[in-house]
């Protein structure tokens, strides 16, 4: 009984983590008395629990999960979301508009075309159908302006931060509105183009350094770099 | 086929200098495509393959989505300019083979039932060819998987071994592989002690097969070391870098 690896070490699918009376958690398995690692990530020690936390890997919907979403498709009963996810949401007509509703009476493009962006919420996922997403809610719906931008959505809980101090902190030193999708959307929206810029760089340096310690500070001090050169810039 | 020059010579080397149980050096990385979910490059003698993946996406035509599982689509191709004399780009009927075993290889090292009714798409590009080629793009493809972030059971693994001159040999080159009396590819995935992959094309007695097949995993346990570090190596001097970094100013 012994755990083979220390934590936060980088591992690769296969590796044995631990050997003995231990739970797989998260992006592990067991087999034959031993917990392996299923993806490229880092290990994480939580007493009998070892898990790993992937660096790269695909969306999976979960519900509750906020996502960004383009419509791909209007059908007669909804809207069809790419949510970057193997699956396409389900955006039903009853989710948008109260009773009563059709496509007699009213053509659903006028409301959500093709390539429109929604902020949404997941309602209903079970892997045997597809997800069913909803706009009714504060701060849901349709965006109007601002840009979207990917990350790989392992790295989702980096940029929001521990009880969301990254992402506030972005907030704050940026003044921009963010909606971060648990499927690795971001919407940025803000007055200042240059701000917008700077905030995609930041969510650019939380793609590339998620799995190292201490990344808030170097953020941080990014931003607020950045917002000296600009006052520089003004200066002559 | 009666071999038409010496394959091994006096002091027991072979046409390109090395011994019998030595590998052909070799080269991986993995991330080189920014489209692709997942992707990987090897270089194994003179081979030089490159694989994307594509997915887990949602399977299209849709019927041909599996209720309780991802279906993984293979593609293993050889680049009109990788031969010698200009291959057609269209599938061979060898090309076409080895899509099917390259993924039947893979198969078992993928959690193919975390995403059901979707689809994985393995592109296997050969840029160059020289023998050994089904297991180099097998281990690539392996790679590329766990770049994507797929969850698999193990990293794939594949050598192949064979018979020259009446004497076993590990990891054919592409006049070996021609010449020699046998050939016979394998692939194991170590975690679970397993092998996904077994041809062979000539023929061994039994003691031979035995002991090809014992050289054969010692390769590939050789290779599968590569394999992580390859796979490592991506992430690893980036951590370390900026960690020094931090503890030098604190």
């Amino acid at each position: 009984m012994a755990v083979l690896v220390e934590k936060r070490q980088l591992v690769t699918p296969g590796e044995p983590l631990a050997e003995g009376d231990f739970i797989a958690g998260e992006n592990s398995y067991q087999s034959e008395g031993k917990i392996y690692s299923q993806k490229l990530g880092l290990a994480e020690i939580d007493g009998k629990k070892i898990s790993v936390v992937p660096l790269k890997g695909p969306y999976m919907p979960a519900v509750g999960d906020l996502v960004v979403g383009q419509v791909v498709d209007v059908s007669m009963g909804g809207w069809h979301v790419d949510i970057n996810a193997p699956y396409t949401a389900i955006l039903p007509i009853s989710e948008v508009k109260g009773k009563p509703f059709g496509p007699r009476l009213e053509a659903l493009t006028r409301i959500f075309g093709i390539g429109e962006i929604l902020v949404s919420k997941v309602i209903a996922f079970d892997r045997t159908r597809d997800p069913v997403i909803t706009i009714q809610g504060p701060g849901l719906g349709k965006v109007r302006d601002g840009v979207v931008v990917g990350l790989t959505p392992t790295k989702v809980p980096r940029l929001i931060g521990r009880k969301g101090s990254m992402i506030s902190m972005i907030k704050r030193e940026s003044g921009c509105e963010i909606v971060v999708g648990q499927n690795g959307r971001i919407y940025i929206s803000g007055r200042n183009p240059e701000k917008v810029e700077l905030v995609i760089r930041a969510v650019r340096m939380v793609e590339e350094q998620a799995h190292t310690t201490g990344l808030t500070d170097r953020i941080k001090a990014f931003l607020e770099a950045g917002k000296e050169v600009k006052t520089d810039e003004k200066q002559p | 086929m009666k071999s038409s020059r010496k394959l091994i010579d006096e002091n027991g080397l072979r046409v390109d200098g090395r011994r019998w149980d030595e590998l052909r050096p070799v080269k991986m990385e993995v991330g080189l495509l920014a489209n692709a979910n997942g992707s990987s490059y090897i270089q194994q003698g003179k081979n030089k393959i490159m694989v994307a993946v594509y997915g887990p996406k949602e399977a299209h035509p849709k019927h041909l989505g599996n209720p309780d599982r991802a279906i993984i689509r293979c593609r293993f191709h050889m680049a009109p300019f990788s031969t010698e004399e200009r291959k057609s780009p269209a599938p061979s009927r060898r090309e076409v083979e080895l899509s099917k075993i390259i993924r039947e290889a893979l198969e078992p090292a993928v959690f193919s039932e975390y995403y059901p009714r979707s689809m994985i798409d393995v592109f296997i590009e050969v840029l160059e060819s020289d023998g050994g080629s089904r297991c180099a793009g097998t281990m690539a493809a392996s790679l590329a998987l766990a770049d994507a972030g797929i969850p698999l059971r193990d990293l794939v693994a594949a050598c192949a071994v064979g018979k020259v001159e009446g004497q076993i040999v590990l990891d054919l080159n592409d006049v070996e592989d021609k010449e020699g009396e046998a050939d016979m590819p394998v692939a194991v995935i170590p975690a679970l002690g397993r092998i996904s992959l077994l041809q062979m094309d000539g023929q061994f007695t039994e003691e031979e097969f035995a002991e090809a097949l014992e050289l054969a995993q010692k390769g590939c346990r050789s290779l599968y070391e590569i394999q992580k570090q390859a796979l490592k190596q991506r992430y690893l001097p980036e951590k370390e870098a900026l960690e020094a970094e931090e503890k030098g100013g604190k």
